[in-house]
């Protein structure tokens, strides 16, 4: 039981009929982290949630928790909780009755039941609130009772679809920090899935970006976010400005018709790229002391900055969040080092992406030694 | 603007009046009346006898019997027809013979039933021989269940197609077997529809009385058999009004007690 991974995917297949929702997916999942599953809608996340859950079997591969392979293994035998995204609760039950549900199906002890689910309650905030009925319960309380309904039986894994998505913005936010907080009281697996890159990057140890039924990338929330494998995955984590470009050789770049400076190498020269730069990296200044210059299109106030856009003389649009005001019509320059360039090849997996990225942490001689294609 | 409204009131309660309320008020004045019309309360005197407490005694088990087996027959029926394909036109040839004349339906089963009917041919052919089924307690309550069965059948349909199927996966998922999960939670939340669908059985089958004698043969006599008769046959309206009030009056009190107002809590 010491061994860090807890639920394993194998080439893991679903098809309903002829569509395939999800494609050989692999991954493996370690004990006591937050994980979350991000990806548009019809990308595959909620069907890996449903066959840990139990609640449909793969068509192919195996699924393998501590070691065994669970794949018709069903729900109720499962060491996993979910918390759904409406919430599930049972409308015929009260609050005490809802969270004390899995414990009586076990045959507990009525004092032990009361105890837990007591203490389960405390643990969402919810103490006090045993005999109300479900439907006097706001939005963000039924939110807790589910919560406290799954880990009262203090399952190995807690999975929560989209358990945030029906709240308002205010109350997600703080729920964020609250489950955060539950997990690490808690030291249990999260597998957290939701379409909101923000909720992703704020809560998780780990991301898994999913689309189209595949994994596109998994790392760390800064990871992704400073180095996305494709245009998918920058698109989707952030806002980004992404341009076709050409890597002349290692740590020179050629777009908007300029060559710049990057750190990126690895590549065959002359290859053709898409370069990436964040619109929070972009700098406006006076245009002869920018390393671009663009007209500026368009403007929106967005609260903590603004968001202009405008375009260069190729005719690339360019993004910038930036605290200072800009007048459209204006040409300003964009500053930018040479760290905020990110070049992403095409057509990349994820294995060759995490070695070629490995390699920038070494000196210049073993990178050159490096394999090339 | 509540004036025009108060308008569209009256076909309705014209009707409600000279069709609902006036046959009652008739048919309470006329149970105080004996065949000769004199004024007495003898009526409800012989209804506390023996024979008529007999009756009433058979027509609430007969109706129970309806009822309980129309129940296990709809609610599985009214399960699979919420997890099958085409719903709507599977739904659709349930309802289908409601619409059929009552008449008709009992004329076909007498012969369905009768002794050189398809079903003793059936039983000829297989060697069990020829069966006396008509007018037996057993075609009687097959054939009443057959024509309630339809409005069984749609309420708990209607139930189950209201529950909310991630309560389901809540249940399994919290450790429920699949058992557990239709005791604790299915039931009890289809358990509206389950109400209305034994009202809309039970009632109607406490006064049966066209069946009791095609297909049970006058073999069972219910209190619906014995107005009829009383009406019609020994012309004692007195006695058949008398009943009819005591059977108005159950019929209230089963759907006070069967009230829809907690049924509805029940179903989200």
């Amino acid at each position: 039981m010491t061994e860090k991974t807890i639920i394993r995917f194998e080439n893991v297949t679903k098809k309903y009929d002829q569509d395939t929702v999800l494609n050989k997916v692999s991954f493996e999942i370690e004990r006591g982290k937050f994980y979350t599953l991000l990806g548009p809608s019809g990308c595959g996340k909620t069907t890996i949630l449903r066959l840990i859950a139990g609640f449909i079997e793969p068509t192919e591969g195996n699924i393998y928790f501590n070691g065994k392979v669970i794949n018709n293994v069903p729900a109720d035998k499962r060491q996993v909780n979910t918390v759904f995204q409406d919430y599930a609760l049972f409308p015929h039950l009260n609050v005490f009755e809802n969270v004390a549900f899995g414990l009586r199906i076990k045959k507990m002890k009525k004092a032990d039941i009361a105890e837990k689910v007591k203490e389960a309650l405390r643990f969402v905030n919810l103490a006090g609130y045993e005999e109300r009925e479900i439907s006097e319960m706001s939005g963000g309380q039924r939110q807790r009772v589910a919560i406290a309904r799954a880990i009262v039986n203090e399952p190995e894994i807690l999975l929560l679809d989209e358990p945030l998505s029906a709240l308002d913005l205010k109350l997600r936010t703080e729920m964020q920090y609250e489950l955060r907080e539950l997990q690490r009281r808690l030291g249990i697996t999260f597998i957290f899935v939701t379409h909101d890159q923000e909720e992703a990057l704020a809560m998780s140890d780990e991301i898994f970006v999913l689309n189209e039924g595949e994994i596109q990338q998994s790392g760390t929330p800064i990871d992704i976010y400073d180095e996305p494998i494709n245009r998918f995955v920058a698109d989707f984590i952030g806002e980004s400005n992404i341009v076709p470009g050409r890597m002349i050789r290692d740590f020179l770049a050629e777009f908007a018709g300029q060559q710049f400076e990057c750190v990126d190498r690895g590549f065959s020269p002359n290859e053709t790229v898409e370069i990436i730069i964040r619109p929070e990296d972009l700098e406006m200044t006076e245009p002869e002391q920018g390393n671009l210059v663009i007209k500026i299109d368009s403007q929106l106030f967005r609260g903590v900055h603004y968001e202009i856009s405008g375009y260069d003389q190729a005719g690339n649009e360019w993004l910038v969040h930036s605290t200072k005001r800009a007048a459209v019509g204006d040409s300003v320059g964009l500053r930018f080092d040479p760290e905020a360039i990110h070049v992403m090849r095409f057509g990349e997996t994820e294995e060759e992406f995490d070695r070629r990225l490995e390699g920038y942490g070494q000196n210049g001689t073993a990178a050159a030694e490096g394999e090339r294609q | 603007m509540t004036r025009t409204r108060n308008l569209y009131l009256i076909p309705y309660a014209a009707w409600m009046l000279l069709f609902v309320a006036t046959p009652i008020v008739l048919i309470v004045y006329n149970s105080f009346f004996d065949v000769e019309g004199h004024f007495t309360l003898g009526n409800f005197q012989k209804f506390l006898t023996p024979v008529y407490l007999r009756m009433t005694f058979n027509s609430f088990w007969y109706a129970l019997l309806i009822t309980a087996f129309s129940l296990l027959v709809a609610y599985p029926t009214a399960y699979w027809l919420t997890r099958t394909k085409h719903k709507q036109l599977w739904l659709l040839l349930v309802i289908v013979p409601s619409w059929i004349n009552l008449l008709l339906k009992a004329y076909a089963f007498i012969g369905l039933f009768g002794t050189y009917g398809f079903v003793n041919s059936v039983f000829e052919m297989v060697g069990i021989g020829t069966q006396q089924i008509l007018f037996t307690d057993f075609s009687f309550v097959f054939v009443s269940v057959y024509i309630f069965i339809p409005f069984m059948i749609l309420p708990i349909y209607n139930a189950i197609e209201e529950l909310n199927p991630s309560l389901v996966y809540a249940s399994r998922d919290l450790g429920a077997s699949p058992w557990m999960t239709f005791r604790r939670v299915v039931f009890p939340l289809t358990l509206g529809g389950v109400k209305a669908g034994c009202q809309a059985v039970f009632i109607p089958a406490l006064s049966l009385f066209m069946i009791t004698r095609l297909i049970a043969g006058n073999r069972v006599v219910t209190l619906g058999t014995a107005i009829e008769q009383h009406f019609l046959v020994t012309q004692d309206w007195g006695m058949g009004s008398a009943i009819a009030v005591l059977l108005i009056i159950v019929m209230a009190v089963i759907m006070l007690m069967t009230g829809n107002r907690g049924a509805r809590n029940t179903i989200r």
